[in-house]
């Protein structure tokens, strides 16, 4: 494009104010893919889950346990085509509170119902083999250097073995990769529920929560009303929603992020748009006699319009890209301490967001003076 | 003189500023003949609408009322953006302020109107080039406005003015911010593109010694032409 090295002329026709301009449009974008990558990770369990599967747990407390048995009872409902269980069994690992999660499970029956976890037969053989065995997820598996055939000691610190050790220790068969999830899923442990009935000092007999899989989507109220209606008046209540409904309820106790991220977004949205005006508008101004001069040589209005509106375009663009190449290198670098939080990386939805935002930025600064500058007559900015 | 040998010809030219509610007159008729090869001097006091005409037959304004042919084609009613076209094609431009965009390197300034042809990079660098040579500045292309002095920056005008071979060159008090030896050369130049390369000039000058270079001059007063001397 041969009129490129005119307008990026232009732009940096006085240095100091375009770096100092650009400099906020880089933060400002840089701002805006991490907080987008926070919000995601937040709201991206609430995405990734299944709209056809229910989660039932005790009616007053997720921290309540309910008995086994009830999966049976479950399984009877009209329109449940599978029950599966967890626990949550929480633990330390090298001193500091797990930053992953660990569930007790059936490998079958957990597998078959959340078919975005996959296995190698090998490995789930190897599993179904080895009663301490235990499956991690590929992003856990990388991040703890662990291997297959590693020994993982865990404390446990809700559920001490029946000698009284809170040292439970996991062979590693194997990993799991979650074709869902990227941020969360991929950092579980999964043992075995056998192995944790047995050992676990107190509370046989009783887990965390059921997963249920359900025929039709469309069905999943009347469904979740049944199951629960089942256990009413019982010691044990129940509360089945769907898992998106939980995952939200889940990211909301921590407030309501998306929110307030929003709000911080728009707020500096609305700064850059006044700074990035304001440079715009004073740079055209300074600016009339040389697009006098344009048009004295032949640019059409046109032409001088579009000038002036791509150099606003580039100037929001460049920024962007900046600002976003950042927020991406930020996030990879302090990546192993923001997993833990399910925050792995600036996603192709945040740049593409990004993106779109830049070139909002730059139409609505570039719109006024571009128009201006169409407007120019020569004989007046000649003058100028 | 004949209209048909003429490059330029003028007849009952008004033209009518509009300041606020006011109307002023600033032309009042002009009849002008400038024939091909012709270097005229147009002067005449502050104010008397010296650079209103050349704005006129440059066709970077229209006249309120009158006829402008250039080349046997009326200019004065063609529309904003033929006119554009015309003026790229036809004219070039030289002011007493240079105008050249600060940001460019002679080189970039002199290749703007290219920008606008068909041309390829490699061919409009060359063409800047060659114009930049005409007028002495090959050894400074790659310096910027600030980076040479007013005699050199009003020769990177001309060479603008000439990069695209334009019949005539409008030149609004070319030397006017210029020391006297500066001056001379650029007026030596001017004549040279008249004389060697067949460009017809109109110049307004306020400086006898300026107007001594040309073949004739014109003098306007109050938007009036008063009296032509060769
Ligand atoms: N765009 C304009 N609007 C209103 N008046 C103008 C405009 N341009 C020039 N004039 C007036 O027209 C007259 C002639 O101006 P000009 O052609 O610039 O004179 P000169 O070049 O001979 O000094 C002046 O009185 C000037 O104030
Ligand atoms: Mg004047």
């Amino acid at each position: 494009m041969k009129y490129f090295s005119l307008i990026w002329a232009s732009l940096f026709r006085r240095k100091t104010r375009t770096i100092l301009t650009l400099l906020s449009i880089i933060v400002a974008f840089m701002l805006f893919g991490l907080l987008q990558a926070v919000n995601q990770a937040f709201n991206g369990g609430a995405d990734s889950a299944d709209a056809d599967r229910l989660i039932t747990n005790s009616r007053y407390s997720i921290i309540d346990m309910l008995p086994v048995a009830y999966q049976r009872q479950i399984e009877s409902v009209p329109g449940v085509k599978a029950v599966a269980f967890a626990s949550w069994f929480g633990g330390s690992y090298q001193d500091k509170p797990a930053q992953f999660a660990v569930f007790p499970v059936v490998p079958d029956e957990y597998l078959k119902i959340a078919p975005e976890l996959q296995v190698s037969p090998q490995t789930l053989a190897a599993w179904k083999a080895d009663r301490t065995g235990a499956v991690v997820g590929e992003a856990l598996a990388k991040r703890m250097h662990w291997k297959v055939g590693d020994k993982v000691p865990l404390q446990a610190d809700i559920w001490p073995q029946k000698d009284g050790s809170l040292t439970w220790t996991f062979d590693i068969v194997g990993t799991f990769h979650n074709t869902k999830d990227k941020a969360n899923g991929d950092s579980a442990l999964l043992f075995r529920y056998d192995y944790f009935d047995e050992a676990r000092q107190y509370g046989q007999g009783t887990i965390g929560w059921f997963l249920v899989k359900i025929d039709d989507r469309r069905h999943a109220g009347s469904v979740g009303k049944a199951i629960d209606a089942l256990f009413a008046n019982s010691d044990h209540e129940t509360k089945t929603q769907t898992e998106q409904v939980f995952a939200q309820g889940f990211a909301k106790q921590f407030g309501d992020i998306a929110l307030i991220v929003s709000a911080i977004l728009g707020a500096v949205f609305f700064a850059i748009l006044v700074l990035t005006g304001n440079t715009m508008s004073q740079a055209l101004r300074e600016r009339i006699p040389e697009l006098g001069i344009l048009k004295t040589l032949g640019f059409s209005n046109r032409a001088v319009w579009w000038l002036v509106l791509l150099e606003s375009l580039l100037l929001a663009i460049l920024g962007a890209v900046l600002g976003l190449l950042l927020a991406v290198f930020a996030i990879g670098a302090m990546k192993s301490m923001l997993t833990g939080f399910g925050i792995t990386e600036v996603g192709w939805r945040v740049v593409a967001e990004g993106l779109f935002f830049a070139c909002l930025l730059g139409l609505l600064v570039g719109f006024a003076p571009a128009l201006q500058a169409m407007r120019l007559k020569i004989v007046d900015a000649l003058k100028a | 003189m004949d209209a048909l040998v003429s490059l330029v010809s003028i007849r009952n030219l008004v033209k009518t500023y509009q300041r606020g509610p006011e109307k002023i007159e600033v032309l009042h008729g002009i009849d002008l003949d400038i024939p091909r090869g012709d270097f005229v001097c147009l002067m005449g006091p502050s104010g008397s609408g010296k650079t209103t005409l050349l704005n006129l037959i440059g066709g970077l304004d229209s006249p309120t009322s009158g006829q402008i042919d250039f080349d046997g084609k009326r200019i004065d009613q063609m529309s904003s953006s033929k006119l554009t076209q015309w003026r790229a094609n036809h004219i070039g431009f030289i002011f007493q302020s240079y105008n050249l965009l600060p940001m460019l390197s002679a080189l970039k300034n002199v290749e703007l109107p290219l920008l606008l042809t068909k041309l390829t990079a490699a061919q409009r660098r060359h063409n800047a080039e060659i114009a930049l040579q005409l007028v002495g500045l090959k050894d400074r292309i790659k310096h910027k406005p600030s980076e040479l002095s007013g005699g050199q920056q009003q020769r990177v005008a001309i060479a603008r003015a000439i990069v695209s071979d334009p019949q005539l060159l409008v030149c609004d008090e070319p030397t006017g911010d210029l020391d006297r030896k500066s001056a001379d050369e650029i007026l030596s130049l001017l004549t040279q593109l008249n004389q060697e390369h067949g460009k017809s000039i109109i110049m307004v000058t306020h400086d006898p010694k300026a107007a001594e270079y040309a073949k004739r001059i014109v003098r306007l007063d109050k938007g009036t032409l008063v009296a032509a001397s060769a």
